[in-house]
């Protein structure tokens, strides 16, 4: 079964978001990197980008298929995982810390609290 | 030195099956001969020009050569070698007469800046192919420049463009395309400059509402393919060109799928504008390793002025090559085409006439169809009902067992049949999309069907470390992706 861990939130698009002070970090679930299967490459967004929900912002490449980011929320990118670059396969391996994709700092944090709680993404898995 | 216990496990698990693919230790060719061609240089040159590294080229007699490249060839599969489903690929036998005809001195050793009067045969045969495709498609004018089907469609884009633009209709910006379209067409769509809009299928078949509400007058066309990637006939085809029409956008046809429906319809009954066809699928031309292959496009009247020059003419009774097309979109190709795979092409459909073509596509849906049946039984079919001249299983039953479509496809190489397409299209689940093509035998779609029926129940463990009687065991599906390496470079790399 998928791991989704607690204390995160989570959206229909198989991404996660942890909340850090004011900033949020986010990456792909691990129910996406399983169905992604070995990542090959990612494409990351540059730090400074305006990103809209919804909206692509990077593309995960895997030996099976390629898959686009979406935002989560509204906000600005303030960090990005460099070392996905030379090793993407980071996203299989440690998916919710060290396949970390981008750090944004969000237009109006709040927006954190529509996303999915870890028992509705459960059910949507389910 | 490997244990004894693994050697024997091994065994067991390739004597499952009776197929065996040989497995040579083959230097490479500069490896076979020691002493290297070194002519001495008999002609004066100056001293900075003159060769001083030994010509590493080996010397080896005819014999040696034929030996070592039927030995690679041993190593390798192909249409002549085994089944080759490989959905939305035609992968039909390559026939040899075509071989014959093209390898002829007549045909292969012309010079394409020879001037017109001696080359009328050639001409006359390039010109008759683009009459036989007119008619198969259903189209008004053909052109064979394009290299490829993706090239095709890239030469489509830039008709649709220049089409929009003569009639001062410059806002199109948009094409659109069903969720199940092949790749290459969202990447035509924004190689010509277009914003790709895809909207979602509905059970399988483009959604008339969805494609509705993207319509408008920034739509420049709709591309689709028919019968669609899952193998199904779109029966709201006209409905879908007259509502794309409606809109002022053009009709762009996929040939990939072309073996379902020859004789039987056209693009054109369709109401299509703009139509690729893959030589090297449908009319059986070489195809894989990289080609060469030829996709050919053919329009309707009101888009005949922007074909890419030269035009073949027929002018009383002599052929002519016309570069005087005021609105042409200009060249797509160096010269005139794969000229040795339109020939071939030609071949193959003068071989067969109007009927024998029909009776092809008859063939291959026939087949396509008792095949699905048959592994209706181990896998799930998607979306059901009557195919065309593909299908899409699903392994996404097997996922509990850790089983995936990749290691069913891999598992099949040892049974002597190359693996279906996999992950294609990406709105069926674990798919493996099936086509035989009307080559398969009763008996070899059975033996397949009995391949997959075994592969499916057995240990997920075995499967995930197939093959194991190919040339080449298991290669790193990421290494591939990361690191490709295709030269005599790989064998070094482990």
């Amino acid at each position: 079964m998928s791991n989704v861990p607690d204390g995160l939130k989570y959206t229909e698009k198989h991404e996660w978001v942890k909340v850090e002070g004011d900033l949020i970090r986010i990456g792909i679930t691990d129910y996406a990197q399983s169905e992604l299967t070995d990542v090959v490459y990612v494409e990351l967004p540059s730090v400074g980008d305006d990103i809209t929900p919804d909206v692509e912002m990077g593309i995960v490449e895997s030996v099976k298929s390629t898959s686009d980011v979406f935002s989560p929320i509204a906000g600005e990118v303030v960090e990005i995982n460099g070392d996905l670059e030379d090793t993407p396969e980071l996203i299989n391996e440690d998916c919710y810390a060290k396949g970390w994709i981008a750090i944004i700092k969000p237009a109006d944090i709040g927006d954190v609290e529509k996303l999915l709680s870890p028992e509705r993404y459960k059910e949507l898995l389910d | 030195m490997r244990e004894q216990s693994d050697c024997i496990q091994e065994l067991e698990r390739s004597e499952r099956s009776r197929y065996r693919q040989a497995r040579h230790d083959e230097p490479l060719i500069m490896e076979l001969a020691d002493i290297c061609v070194n002519e001495p240089i008999t002609i004066k040159l100056p001293e900075h020009l003159a060769r001083k590294d030994r010509l590493n080229i080996p010397s080896l007699s005819e014999s040696e050569v034929v030996r070592h490249y039927t030995v690679l060839s041993q190593m390798n599969f192909g249409v002549d070698s085994g089944f080759y489903p490989l959905g939305s690929c035609t992968m039909k036998y390559n026939l040899k007469v075509s071989e014959e005809i093209a390898n002829m001195a007549k045909a292969s050793m012309l010079h394409p800046d020879q001037p017109e009067g001696m080359i009328q045969g050639t001409l006359q045969v390039m010109h008759e192919l683009q009459e036989m495709l007119c008619e198969i498609g259903g189209m008004d004018a053909v052109t064979l420049q394009p290299a490829a089907g993706a090239h095709g469609e890239f030469t489509g884009m830039l008709i649709t463009k220049a089409y929009h633009k003569k009639r001062n209709d410059d806002q199109r910006t948009e094409v659109i395309m069903p969720d199940s379209a092949h790749g290459t067409n969202p990447a035509s769509a924004a190689m010509a400059g277009y914003d790709v809009i895809t909207i979602p299928s509905n059970n399988g078949m483009v959604d008339l509402e969805a494609l509705e509400s993207a319509l408008s007058e920034k739509t420049a066309a709709f591309m689709l393919t028919n019968p669609n990637t899952l193998g199904i006939f779109e029966t709201d085809a006209v409905k879908i060109a007259s509502m794309v029409h409606d809109a002022g956008a053009l009709m762009y046809y996929d040939g990939a799928n072309f073996n379902a429906i020859m004789g039987k319809t056209s693009p054109g009954k369709m109401g299509f504008d703009i139509v690729h066809f893959n030589l090297h699928k449908t009319f059986g031309t070489p195809h894989g390793g990289g080609g060469p292959g030829a996709g050919p496009v053919g329009v309707v009247q009101k888009l005949t002025d922007f074909l890419p020059v030269p035009v073949i003419k027929k002018d009383g009774n002599s052929f002519k090559l016309d570069h005087d097309i005021p609105d042409t979109i200009g060249k797509v190709q160096g010269y005139y085409g794969n000229w040795a795979v339109i020939l071939r092409a030609y071949t193959f459909i003068i071989l067969h006439g109007g009927n024998g073509l029909k009776q092809i596509s008859e063939r291959a849906v026939l087949n396509a169809n008792y095949l699905m049946k048959k592994v209706e039984a181990t896998m799930d079919i998607p979306y059901p009902g009557l195919k065309k001249h593909e299908f899409v299983a699903s392994a996404s039953c097997m996922k509990d067992r850790g089983v995936r479509a990749l290691h069913i496809g891999k598992r099949l190489l040892d049974f002597g049949f190359h693996s279906p397409t996999v992950y294609f299209p990406m709105l069926v689940e674990e798919a493996l999309m099936i086509e035989p093509t009307e080559n398969a035998s009763k008996a070899t779609l059975d033996a397949y069907a009995d391949a997959l029926t075994s592969a499916c129940v057995e240990d997920p463990e075995l499967l995930a470390g197939a093959p194991y009687n190919t040339s080449v065991r298991q290669i790193s599906e990421k290494e591939a992706a990361k690191n490709l390496i295709l030269s005599y470079k790989m064998m070094n790399v482990k």
